[in-house]
């Protein structure tokens, strides 16, 4: 695939990976299209039922926050999406998770291509200990045929796309551990677009940062759910109310519910959800 | 009544405690200080007292009246005869530290790769079941005593390893390198292993998350993270085949050779002292008795040089997570 010509067009860097990778995209014209369908999900750690039959639509193009109190599950099915839980010996699930036509729980699934599509960033920024200009370019080189220049251009966008370019187009070359941690954030998420996902899985992507660098990482989420679907999992309830569309309340490995963030806030329907977001529990 | 007696009685404990604690404190604090600096200076002793002996000893070796030996010529001559009866005597260290570094060579081609890809397999691929297995082997390994390693290098190395596929001499470079490697595999193992299983499993999700397989994670991530720490356990590795005598005096031969050639007996720095230490025709002060100060010196300073790099890197690439 050519990566010059996405990479030119700004606006539209995924055309070529959303067209080979997904055609069902084009299929589903019924708004809002959905990303991420679960059904009937259900994860297990050996004998623990970790999450219950959890139905949940996550639409694309936006923001769907989870919360919840801590060991509700919310990581948990965050990490079954791009099945981070292979590396879990004990991790096993049930039930059906579908990425446009890609069955994400069937043994055959390509788990290489698949976390390509469905980029992760994680709790800490987890740069590797080598040149940022390396860090960006650490999945093109993975999944890629390109030449230099166009990866150098991939990871500059990918850069400017997650809004760290200027404080570092003048130290590619240095280690990234030298950045600090809101730089370091951003820079992972630079480096989890620029393999071109479609959807990005954020577990706790703030809760190691600043109060300054939280709100610049917020900002770059809202900004980045005009292209990508982001899922995030968050403890701090003002910014899920800040920064997402929709918000799935988790409580003891359930939904309890899900729905417009600013409905989830304002008018829950159920009484777990009202208390837990007047802050009765959690 | 009761109530004042249990206050004397809680006034009385308190007081009591408190001193008592005070000044024990001081006591143990003074003594578990003074132990601790004893210890260090003895250390610290120990080590400049052996340098000290090492270097005013080998001056002995280059005041000799009769041959008045120079240093540069004991360092760049080809020919070492000290020891032999006859022929005019030659003092070049060049065969013993060719000797040195060829069975240092091939124990190092032996060990370092197999000791990393052990250690890759311990830390990245092995299940915990299998690793409980494998790492007390490994240090059964580890306790087997050098001269166990040497005996095996003569009677099984050489002879059913060697010999069936080359014109191999009973005693020679390769059957002691090999042993070396061998004594040296468990320590590059266990080191290096140290070293992955210390890359944090963040960096590990991180390059799962973007779509790298196992090998890919291992290779471009944990190993390059841990490349400090890997680095480190070679040159320990090295240093240790430098320093190894036991092994090598037994299966290398005592002829100091100055070539490549691993079919051939060779004679080590280390393998030169316990040679010359043990012969009877020792006399003090002799040149053979100087030249044995004066080997070890340089044994010495290529071991403290190895040690020295390997404190550098570990200083400059060392990554520190937090």
């Amino acid at each position: 695939m050519s990566w010059s010509q996405s990479v030119s067009d700004v606006n539209q860097p995924n055309r070529n990976v959303a067209q080979t990778a997904t055609p069902s995209n084009q299929k589903l014209e019924t708004p809002p299209e959905v990303a991420i369908a679960l059904n009937s999900f259900n994860a297990f750690y050996g004998e623990f039922q970790a999450i219950y039959d959890v139905n949940l639509n996550l639409p694309a193009k936006q923001v769907t926050a989870f919360i919840g109190p801590s060991g509700c599950g919310k990581s948990t099915l965050l990490k079954w999406i791009n099945r981070m839980n292979d590396i879990v010996p004990s991790a096993h699930a049930t039930g059906v998770i579908k990425v446009g036509d890609l069955q994400i729980l069937d043994r055959q699934t390509d788990v290489v291509d698949l976390r390509r599509r469905i980029g992760m960033v994680f709790q800490k920024p987890n740069p590797f200990p080598k040149s940022i200009f390396d860090n960006v370019a650490f999945g093109p080189r993975l999944h890629f045929q390109i030449a230099k220049q166009d990866l150098a251009d991939l990871v500059e966008w990918s850069l400017r796309k997650a809004a760290v370019w200027d404080e570092v187009k003048d130290r590619l070359n240095k280690s990234a551990l030298g950045l600090s941690g809101g730089q370091q954030q951003r820079l992972c998420i630079a480096r989890a677009i620029a393999s071109g996902p479609e959807i990005l899985l954020m577990d706790e992507p703030c809760s190691a940062l600043d109060p300054g660098s939280t709100s610049r990482v917020e900002d770059l989420i809202y900004e980045l759910r005009e292209q990508y679907t982001i899922v995030m999992v968050t403890h701090n309830m003002q910014q899920a109310s800040r920064c997402s569309d929709r918000t799935a309340f988790f409580f003891k490995g359930e939904v309890i519910e899900e729905g417009q963030t600013k409905q989830i806030f304002t008018n829950p329907q159920q009484q777990k959800t009202e208390d837990y977001v007047t802050g009765k529990f959690g | 009544m009761a109530g004042k007696s249990e206050r004397d009685f809680e006034q009385a404990l308190l007081r009591n405690y408190d001193l008592k604690s005070s000044a024990m404190g001081k006591v143990s604090e003074a003594l578990v200080m003074t132990l601790l600096v004893g210890c260090g200076v003895f250390s610290l002793a120990i080590t400049v007292g052996i340098i000290v002996l090492l270097f005013s000893q080998s001056i002995g070796f280059f005041n000799n009246a009769e041959l008045a030996i120079d240093p540069w010529t004991f360092l760049s001559d080809n020919r070492w005869s000290i020891g032999q009866t006859q022929g005019t005597p030659r003092y070049g260290i060049l065969p013993l530290v060719s000797g040195t570094f060829r069975i240092t060579g091939i124990a190092m081609l032996i060990s370092l790769p197999i000791g990393l890809i052990c250690a890759i397999y311990l830390s990245e691929y092995a299940s915990p079941r299998v690793r409980s297995v494998l790492k007390p082997t490994l240090e059964i390994l580890a306790g087997i005593p050098t001269v166990v390693l040497g005996f095996f290098a003569i009677k099984f190395i050489t002879p059913y390893l060697l010999q069936p596929v080359g014109e191999f001499k009973t005693f020679n470079a390769a059957s002691a390198g090999i042993a070396v490697g061998i004594l040296c595999l468990p320590l590059v193992t266990s080191l290096a292993e140290d070293a992955l299983r210390s890359v944090p499993n963040a960096l590990r999700e991180g390059a799962y998350g973007l779509g790298a397989t196992r090998l890919e994670v291992t290779l471009k991530v944990v190993v390059p993270a841990a490349l400090s720490g890997i680095i480190s356990a070679f040159l320990l590795a090295l240093s240790r085949a430098i320093g190894e005598t036991m092994v090598v005096a037994l299966a290398a031969g005592s002829t100091p050779t100055f070539t490549m050639d691993p079919r051939q007996p060779s004679q080590t720095m280390t393998g030169f002292i316990v040679e010359t230490f043990q012969s009877e025709s020792l006399e003090p002060d002799s040149i053979g008795y100087y030249s044995m100060y004066a080997v070890a010196a340089v044994l010495f300073v290529f071991t403290f040089t190895i040690t020295l790099i390997g404190q550098l890197i570990r200083m400059r690439y060392q990554e520190v997570y937090n």
